[in-house]
This record gives C-alpha cells, structure tokens and sequence, in this order.
C-alpha cells in the first residue's frame, strides 16, 4: 500500500484582492427610480442602483426588504407573476428593459438566472445544458463542444464527462445548482441573477460556488441576493443593503438603504440601519 | 402498591385509555372491517356468478361467430370490433382535444379573468353531467348536420367524446399542475419562449398522468351503453363494422341485448360477453396504474 500525500478536502483560491473604483464601472444594468408592484401593493420602492461590468453586486437585506422581487425585475421573471408591474427604468446597455418594443425572451436570453433551489430538467446532463441553445435557435458548429465548455466553465465537466447521457437529478445538490449555472452561461448571457444560489447547500458545495462566482466574474456581470452576510462579504465587490420600511398608510415595502464598496459597507457602514443590520441586531 | 410509591415519588404510572381493550374501540374496529367486507362481498359474489354462470360460453366462438338465433351458434365478434372502432375514434377525437384545452386553461388562460373561471367551472359540472345526455346532445347535432342514419362509428364515437373530454381535461390540468413551477422557470429564464417551454418542459413531464387520466376515461366510455343507445346503436348486427360510417354494436350492448332475451342460454352468453368486458376494463385500470407508478417523477 502506497502511502498518498494528504490532499486538502475543500480546495480554497487564494483570492486576490481587486482594485474596486469608487463608482459602478461601465454600468450594464442600471435601475433609476424602480417601483415594483403586485396589484395595489407597491412593494419596492424607489431604488437607484449601478452594476457595473465584471463585478460581482450583492443585494442583501432582512426578509421581505424586496431583494428577491428586485432581482427578479431585472430580467422580466417578475412577469410570469400575474399582476406585477415594474414602474421607473431598468436601463441594460443604455435600453429600457420595460420600453414597449422589448420582448422578455430576448432579454431573459441575455440576463440569465440561477434559482434558490437547483432546479435540473428532468433530462440528461447533456441535454440539460444543450437546451438554452436549443430553444433560442442560438448557431453552434457543434453542440458537443459548447456543452463542454459550459460544463468546464462551470468547474463540472470533470466529474460529468463520463456520463453526460445520465439524468440530471443522479447528481448531488452542489453538482445540480453548478450544472444549472452552465446552462445558464451556455446561452452567453451578459448577466447572471442569482438568486439566492447556496441556501440549499452544504458548506462544501457553498465553497465550490463562491470559487466558480470569482471565476465568472471575468466573463460576466453577476447580481446575488443572498441571506448570508458572509457570504456577501467573501464574493462581492459591491454590496446594496435593502430593508423594510412602513409608509404612512401603515403598508411594509422594501427601500435600498445604503450602496457601496463591500469593504466599505462591512467596516464603514454609513447608515445606522446598515450597521445595526451587519452587526445582527435584526433580521 | 407500587401505584402508591409511584405517587410517593411524583410519579403517575403509565397507564391509560389506549392501554386496555375497551367495548367502544373494538366495536369500531368490527363495525369497519363489516363495511369493507360489504363492499368487497357483492363485488366478489357478482364475478363469481357472472363467471360462473358465463363459462360455458367463454369459448372461442365468442370471439369468431356472428349473433345468431341460436345460441349456441352466436358469438360477439361484431360487438368487440364494434368496441375497437368506437373506442379508437373516441380517442383520436378526445385526445389532442382535451390535451390542448387543458393546456390552454392550465398554462395560458389569465385565471382571474371572469370568463376563463367560468370556463373552469363548467368544465367541472359537464364531468357530472349523466351520460345518456350526451347521447341526447349528440343526437341533436348529427341532426342538425342531416345525417339521417345516426348508428355509425362517428356518431357514436362523438357522443362517448363529449362524455369524457371533461375528465380528460380535468386529469391533464391536474398532471400539467403537478409539474413544479421552478421547471417552467429555469425554461424561460434560458430564453424559451412560453410555448416552447410547454411543449418541450411541462407538457413532457406531464404524459404520464395524462396517460393515467386518458386510459381511465377511455375505460369509462368502454363500459358505457345509454348514449349509445340513445344512439338507436343496433343489437343484432351480423357484419364486421369496416369505417367512421359503419353501423356497429358495442360490447355493452351485445350484453343488454342478449339479456332481453327469453333463452338461458343468451343469458349465459351476455355473462360470458360481461367477463369479457370486465378483463378487458381491468386490464386497462391495470396499464394505468403501472403507467402512473411506473414513471411517477420524483423532484
């Protein structure tokens, strides 16, 4: 029996630091003045946001400050619930995603989305990754190679290769949310929404994301509501903290409270709401 | 005494009312075990009687002969292609139908539009609608459209649709709604437009429940004879039906047929013809649920 080197368990990058300028760089979706409503229920209100190209954005906030709904409007997933409306602009490259000419599915192509739960076609690997192209009559000279790539991209393909052909849901959870992150890229977003991408995962697996997260972020524009405060400080460049508020009718709706540098909001909170939200007294 | 030095030490014993075997509980459980033996006892003795007094004329000719005045020289050839012909039609008709209503209601329809509500509750109501006012409303439109000879395969076949279009579409919209939001989602968060998403994701994911709900409609028109009836379906057709315009007799009514007669042994026929059916029906409920067992998904 051969004795083999210890191997360390969970590989961790050692993450180099990037230079963060004090503004959004080349913002590639903008929000001025959003409004979201379900019916009469207005339930965000007001927000201006920035997210700049190839930086990782963190929407954070107690439950029901609206980040989920935000994120949502930014690739029109919020019209699949009935009575939604998006009031103010969502500018992505300058044009209005709500202007009367847009189609959804042209935008949801460009702005992708991962969700809270992993959430595989009831199909193989393979075809799982291979649909988004499929769908959008996207031109390939071959389908193989983008499903390799996307799966590499998405640091999947080695543990996969051998069984592309395999149902999708024989994969763990961790494997299931990294494999819906490559269908996601294999469509060439410019953005990914991701939507709370790690609550349903263990520790491991949350790490393995977080990696591909820095690794994308070369590639693409990433927006991620998370929960987890940690979680915002280790990935994101930009950090937006939302809470609830109650208006003068006595109605809850949520409100961007502070925006900045995550380095500034985690050690030099301008908002005592922000402070006190980071330092856990509510939420 | 150890109840006494139990309460010395604070502490009740354990025994109570679930302990013991009480009048009240065990009547309860007789009284149960009575009704499932009810149930399962006229069920039991009418296939038993029906088999047994259906033997005899379980033969092949039952399957190879023509009714006949005679009965030992008749069989239900007629009546099971009859039953092939209008069950098949019936399918065909019923089934892009009820598919794409269910889909449309399920998948497109704004549910709190007034009218699409309405839709959806008449859609519920004609499922209780009895069936030989199908057969009524089939009638009055192969009227209306002049065909004068209203016993053809079409005829029948249309009213046996409108009998079972309502429960296929309530069985497709309850598979089409098993299926999780989070898949339509993913679809369309990749850029697939709405339809594709059905066509390629829900609808997919949905064809074992609607297999399941389509069989058991279709088993349901199997055993129905009113409508045809109404129908003016003929009981003593010595021909092979051969088209959508044929004249034909269903296997339920071979069955009512023969049992009008005075002999025993047609009689004995129709129990024969009723075992027949009964295989066939149970065979199909059988299909359904391994279908429904077989591809059951798990998210």
């Amino acid at each position: 029996m051969t004795i083999r080197p210890e191997t360390p368990i969970v590989h961790v990058q050692a993450r180099k630091r990037r230079e963060i300028e004090d503004v959004p760089p080349q913002p590639v979706l903008s929000c001025e003045g959003v409004d979201v409503s379900y019916g009469d229920f207005r339930a965000v209100r007001g927000v201006d946001l920035d997210f700049g190209v190839n930086e990782i954005t963190a929407l954070i906030g107690p439950s029901g400050c609206g980040k989920s709904t935000l994120l949502r409007s930014l690739n029109r997933m919020n019209d699949l619930i009935e009575g939604a409306r998006v009031d103010g602009k969502v500018l992505f490259h300058q044009q209005d995603l709500y202007a009367r000419d847009v189609d959804p599915i042209e935008v949801r192509r460009r702005i992708g989305m991962v969700f809270q739960k992993p959430n595989p076609f009831p199909k193989s690997i393979y075809d799982n990754v291979a649909y988004g192209p499929r769908v959008t009559g996207m031109r390939v000279s071959s389908m193989d190679d983008l499903v390799e790539e996307a799966l590499t991209r998405a640091a999947l393909w080695d543990e996969v290769k051998d069984k592309l052909r395999d149902s999708a849901f024989g994969l763990s959870g961790g494997q299931q949310q990294r494999l819906c992150i490559a269908r996601t890229i294999a469509v060439k977003p410019d953005v990914i929404l991701m939507d709370e991408p790690c609550s349903a995962l263990d520790p491991i697996a949350t790490s393995r994301i977080e990696d591909l997260m820095q690794s994308l972020r070369d590639d693409y524009t990433i927006v991620i509501v998370t929960h987890n405060m940690q979680q915002a400080a280790r990935v994101a460049d930009r950090t937006a903290f939302l809470t609830a508020q109650v208006d003068e009718h006595g109605q809850r709706f949520g409100a961007l409270v502070e925006f900045g540098r995550t380095s500034q909001i985690f050690e030099r909170p301008e908002d005592e709401r922000t402070s006190d939200y980071i330092s856990g007294k509510f939420g | 005494m150890t109840t006494l030095q139990s309460a010395i030490r604070g502490i009740r014993p354990l025994t109570g009312r679930g302990g013991e075997r009480r009048p009240g509980p065990v009547v309860f459980l007789v009284l149960l075990w009575l009704s499932l033996v009810v149930a399962f006892g006229v069920l039991a003795t009418l296939i038993v009687t029906i088999v047994l007094e259906g033997m005899p004329q379980f033969t092949t000719r039952l399957f190879t002969e023509y009714p006949a005045s005679s009965p030992d020289e008749a069989g239900a050839r007629p009546a099971i292609l009859g039953s092939i012909w209008v069950i098949a039609t019936t399918a065909v008709m019923t089934v892009p139908l009820g598919i794409a209503a269910a889909v449309h209601l399920e998948e497109f329809a704004d549910q709190r539009n007034w009218f699409n509500r309405l839709i959806e509750l008449n859609v519920q109501n004609l499922a209780a609608v009895p069936s030989i006012v199908y057969g009524l409303l089939a009638l009055a439109f192969l009227s209306m459209l002049g065909v004068r000879d209203k016993s053809i395969v079409i005829g029948g076949a249309l009213a046996l649709s409108l009998l079972i279009l309502p429960v296929v579409i309530i069985a497709t919209r309850e598979a089409l709604r098993a299926v999780p939001a989070e898949i339509r989602q993913a679809s369309l968060a990749l850029g697939a437009t709405p339809l594709q998403t059905t066509w390629r994701q829900t609808l997919p994911a949905a064809v074992p429940g609607i297999a399941t709900g389509t069989i058991l409609a279709l088993s349901r028109a199997l055993g129905e004879a009113a409508p045809l009836l109404v129908l003016g379906a003929l009981v003593f057709v010595s021909f092979d039906p051969n088209g959508l315009l044929s004249g034909y007799t269903t296997l339920p009514i071979q069955i009512f047929g023969w049992t009008g007669r005075p002999q025993a042994g047609f009689h004995e026929l129709a129990a024969a013809t009723s075992v027949l059916l009964l295989v066939v029906l149970l065979a199909m409920n059988a299909v359904a649920i391994l279908i429904r067992n077989r591809f059951q998904k798990r998210w």
